[in-house]
């Protein structure tokens, strides 16, 4: 979570100090070294920009590539470069200290286990990206005594390590990690955080006995259906029947435990679920085999039993699609991160934020973040709340002003007093709330249960009406028929609908870069008719704002020495104007620089003075800005030696493509913004939506949750499209919650969908696939409901053999199964974009 | 024809094996991670190959 570091500031050294060095180690690196004409580091494979440190014939761009790369080489690991050439990474210039982990009681809550020999745990790293990370990462008992087994795994980018905890500590193995270029991601989630199953093992072991007994009883119950017991040994055919029950019965009392579970809560609870008739179904299913097998008239339907068991579970298993890198359920601790500089008795410590105290005196640097509410002590503070707040420019606060947690600092060093623990402060209260507290949605609303409900009653009807019609004429088929109904009726193939084809479109959808937390989201998907947008991030993309350029032509000298003044400010607004003249030009080496937070900047290149900053502090120095140059609101006015020259002005763009978005999408649905930002931008998003729909600024998170809240109230399905923290009362709220993320596995709210942004212009195609979807199902059902109605005709006349069950019952599932997968790709074909490279990697 | 007596009990314990396989194998975690291990057979092992440390790389004993 930590921000990029930057460059380094001001070690810049002229030209002629890299382009001595002749010859650069092998072609893999020289591709790398092309594009600037300098040396590639041997390690990181980055150009050797600001130092170059010369070992043997490689190159190294800092000193602690050089380390690296002799720890490796001295404990004959070299094979790390040969896997890969450019698995590097440049470690850290300034390696985070560890030392808080050690303290016992976070040590505690983050360790797997411990005890006197051993100690397991598990760390995140998100540069873990190739076979090379891989294996290094495994060897590391060969650079470090005292750490026993490490263990990779890719998916998740997590390594496993185990320790010996007398003869090292867990900061040592941190620090070890981050000074290879492996840093571990802590965050305040992880502490007491479960491990997380890629998949139920439980499910995937009640399929495994349901696939085994399915087979061999279909082996057993062949012979039956062709006749040839009959035509041989009499007693063989008791001995299958027999062998078939012994199959059945784990996985009646395994396999389908969940169904008889599930049946008898959702009768304790006077709901009629899928669950009820699929049970009632398998239990006429095997007590008719067991009476036939018992009275001797006939084989049984074990086959069919088990078949029906092992299908279930498969669309089961098919449904549980999960994703290994992402979550759908953070909250704001897996934002924050788990250690803070802190001040104390004159003495800086990386401490655990649990163990902060009210009062603490805290040092926050560039791109660290503000975890509690605080007041704020020296410097000038420029915080950046766009995450929390909504409001994309960051903003500045004086000493003596109150700091709201989870503003990221930019720029210099400050230092601040906690006036509020963590789990205290304003952005924690939003977590207590209501709307975070139902976790599980009901699925009890999903289609397959809304037609279970009514299926199940005329089931039940029709066996009972069977099963009087018979008594009345022939006394011998009154229990006979009523069984055969509820045996053919068994809703295998209506189970059977949704998860395939639902599952179908969640597996399609993130080929896509659409992530579902469930197939219950499809579903709601389809039902949705209001969207509401929230700005930053969503509609505009943050960070990449556009620069322009207002005032007489600065020309080629003047541009370059404003970019090398703004390569060393860490200024948002500095960095962007930097990004955007970086390719035409090539820095400078400063005379002098002065950072004025809140202000400006001033420096000496090439003899001449500049000044960039606000209008408001040019004026003040004496420079004349023109009035209408200085009422705009995010502008950087340029001074040069003292006269006004023009100024940068930014504007946050509309991501790509997303003009006729709104006007695609108000087809169908109701449409409205919610901004937490200044209404500065309030004309161009009403040309953007048009002259009806709501725009609301200024909104707070519990603004927005409100909101939502009064258009459910109002009868309307919402999804609710948004970034940051500060929608993530109403992504809860909504029935579907997005969230918008421009790097996938990068922190996102939680949410039942994770979007890449990328997707939002295709927003209104995966609404209409999402109703697609829907209707393959519907078709599905349909389906299904034929299969019974023809089922349960042969059954009511009392004449259904284990033949015709047999052949029936996979006939109308795997039918059902192919139409719902089929239908809804081809649906995904003809709605969707094309499928780029999937980002997540298939679990 | 009576040979099929013992014959269908052979195959089914034959079979039970392999069930049984794959319950360990699901029970002991290895689906758990079907990515690292692909890459893992790609890997130089070098002269001394990949010892196993003290702990190994024992699938999966979480304790919580």
């Amino acid at each position: 979570m930590d921000a990029p570091s930057s460059q380094p500031p001001a070690a810049w050294l002229p030209d002629s100090g890299t382009a001595s060095v002749a010859d650069t180690p092998s072609s893999a690196e020289m591709t790398a070294a092309s594009a600037s004409q300098r040396p590639a580091c041997f390690h990181c494979g980055l150009p050797c920009v600001t130092t170059l440190v010369q070992h043997g014939s490689h190159a190294f761009c800092c000193p602690g590539c050089l380390a690296v790369y002799a720890l490796l080489t001295g404990h004959g690991l070299e094979s790390y470069y040969r896997m890969n050439p450019s698995a590097g990474r440049r470690p850290a210039p300034s390696q985070p200290r560890f030392e808080f982990l050690d303290e016992p009681a976070t040590r505690q809550r983050l360790v797997d286990y411990s005890d006197a020999q051993v100690t397991r745990m598990r760390f995140r790293i998100p540069a873990i990206h190739c076979i090379a990370c891989v294996w290094l990462l495994e060897n590391l008992y060969r650079l470090q005594p005292g750490i026993g087994g490490a263990e990779v795994h890719f998916g998740r980018r997590e390594l496993r390590v185990a320790f010996d905890p007398a003869r090292l500590r867990l900061s040592e193995v941190a620090s070890l990690l981050s000074s290879l270029g492996y840093e571990p991601d802590l965050t305040l989630a992880d502490l007491d955080a479960a491990p997380r199953p890629a998949l139920d093992r439980r499910l995937w072991r009640q399929l495994g006995v349901a696939g085994f007994a399915f087979g061999n009883t279909m082996i057993f119950s062949l012979p039956a259906y062709f006749g040839l017991n009959r035509l041989d040994d009499p007693g063989l055919a008791r001995l299958f029947g027999w062998y078939s029950l012994a199959l059945s019965l784990p996985v009646l009392l395994f396999s389908a435990r969940d169904y008889w579970m599930h049946a008898w809560t959702s009768l304790r609870q006077r709901r009629m679920q899928i669950e009820v008739p699929i049970a009632l179904g398998l239990a006429a299913l095997f007590g008719q085999s067991v009476h036939h097998l018992w009275t001797g008239t006939g084989e049984g339907y074990f086959d069919s039993f088990t078949g029906l068991v092992f299908f279930l579970l498969i669309g089961r298993a098919f449904q549980q699609k999960t994703y290994q890198r992402l979550v759908f359920d953070r909250d704001y601790r897996a934002f924050f991160p788990l250690s803070v500089q802190r001040r104390r008795d004159g003495r800086e410590e990386r401490v655990s934020l649990d163990s902060l105290e009210v009062g603490d005196r805290l040092i926050l640097r560039h791109g660290e973040l503000l975890p509690g509410d605080a007041r704020l002590v020296e410097g000038p503070a420029l915080l950046d709340y766009s995450f929390v707040t909504g409001e994309a420019e960051p903003v500045t606060r004086q000493p003596g002003d109150h700091l709201y947690a989870g503003g990221r600092q930019v720029g210099g060093a400050i230092e601040v007093d906690m006036v509020k623990p963590v789990s205290g402060s304003y952005l924690a209260s939003l977590w207590n709330q209501e709307a975070f507290r139902k976790n599980v949605r009901s699925t009890f609303r999903n289609l397959t249960n809304r037609i279970s409900r009514h299926f199940t009653l005329a089931v039940v009807a029709v066996a009972l009406a069977a099963g009087l019609y018979w008594w009345m004429h022939n006394g011998a088929r009154a229990l006979s028929a009523p069984v055969a109904v509820l045996i053919v009726a068994c809703p295998c193939a209506l189970a059977l609908a949704a998860p395939f084809a639902l599952g179908t479109a969640q597996r399609e959808l993130a080929r896509r870069s659409v992530f579902l937390r469930s197939t219950d989201v499809v579903e709601s998907m389809a039902r949705v008719d209001e969207i509401i947008f929230d700005k930053t991030g969503t509609l505009t993309a943050p960070g990449t704002g556009v620069v322009n350029f207002h005032g007489p032509p600065l020309g080629e000298e003047a541009e370059r020495w404003v970019y090398s003044l703004t390569r060393h400010s860490t200024h948002p607004h500095a960095v962007r104007i930097g990004e955007s003249l970086e390719t035409r030009h090539y820095p400078e080496p400063l005379m002098s620089f002065v950072e004025n937070a809140g202000q400006g900047m001033e420096g000496r290149v090439h003899g001449h003075e500049l000044w960039m900053g606000s209008a408001a502090w040019l004026i003040s120095r004496g420079v004349a800005v023109p009035a209408e140059e200085a009422t705009w609101d995010s502008a950087v006015q340029v001074a040069i030696d003292g006269a006004w020259r023009g100024c940068f002005r930014l504007t946050h763009p509309l991501r790509a493509e997303v003009r006729s978005l709104p006007a695609r999408l108000a087809k169908r649905c109701r449409l409205a913004l919610l901004s937490g930002d200044q209404p500065r931008e309030r004309d161009s998003f009403r040309e953007l939506f048009g002259p009806d729909v709501p725009l609301h600024f200024l909104q707070t998170p519990q603004g927005k949750l409100d909101f939502v809240a009064r258009e459910q109230a109002a009868g309307r399905q919402v999804m609710m499209v948004g970034d940051g923290l500060n929608d993530a009362g109403a992504l809860r709220q909504s029935d579907v919650g997005v969230a918008v993320v421009e790097k996938m596995h990068a922190f996102s709210p939680a949410s039942d969908v994770i979007l890449a942004a990328s997707m939002v212009p295709a927003l209104d195609r995966v609404l209409a696939f999402a109703r697609s979807s829907v209707g393959v199902v519907r078709a599905c059902l349909l389906l299904s409901v034929l299969y019974n109605l023809v089922g349960v005709t042969i059954a009511a006349q009392g004449r259904l053999s284990p033949v015709i069950c047999a052949i029936l019952m996979p006939l109308s599932s795997i039918t059902v199964v192919v139409a719902a997968t089929g239908l809804t790709s081809w649906r995904a074909r003809r709605l969707l974009p094309r499928a780029g490279a999937p980002q997540e990697e298939p679990a | 024809m009576s040979v099929i007596y013992l014959l269908i009990p052979v195959s089914i314990l034959v079979a039970g094996g392999f069930l049984w396989a794959f319950l360990w194998a699901v029970r002991s975690g290895q689906y758990e991670d079907t990515t690292t291990p692909a890459m893992r057979v790609l890997m130089e092992d070098g002269e001394e190959g990949r010892k196993e440390g003290p702990e190994g790389s024992q699938h999966d004993r979480h304790t919580s």
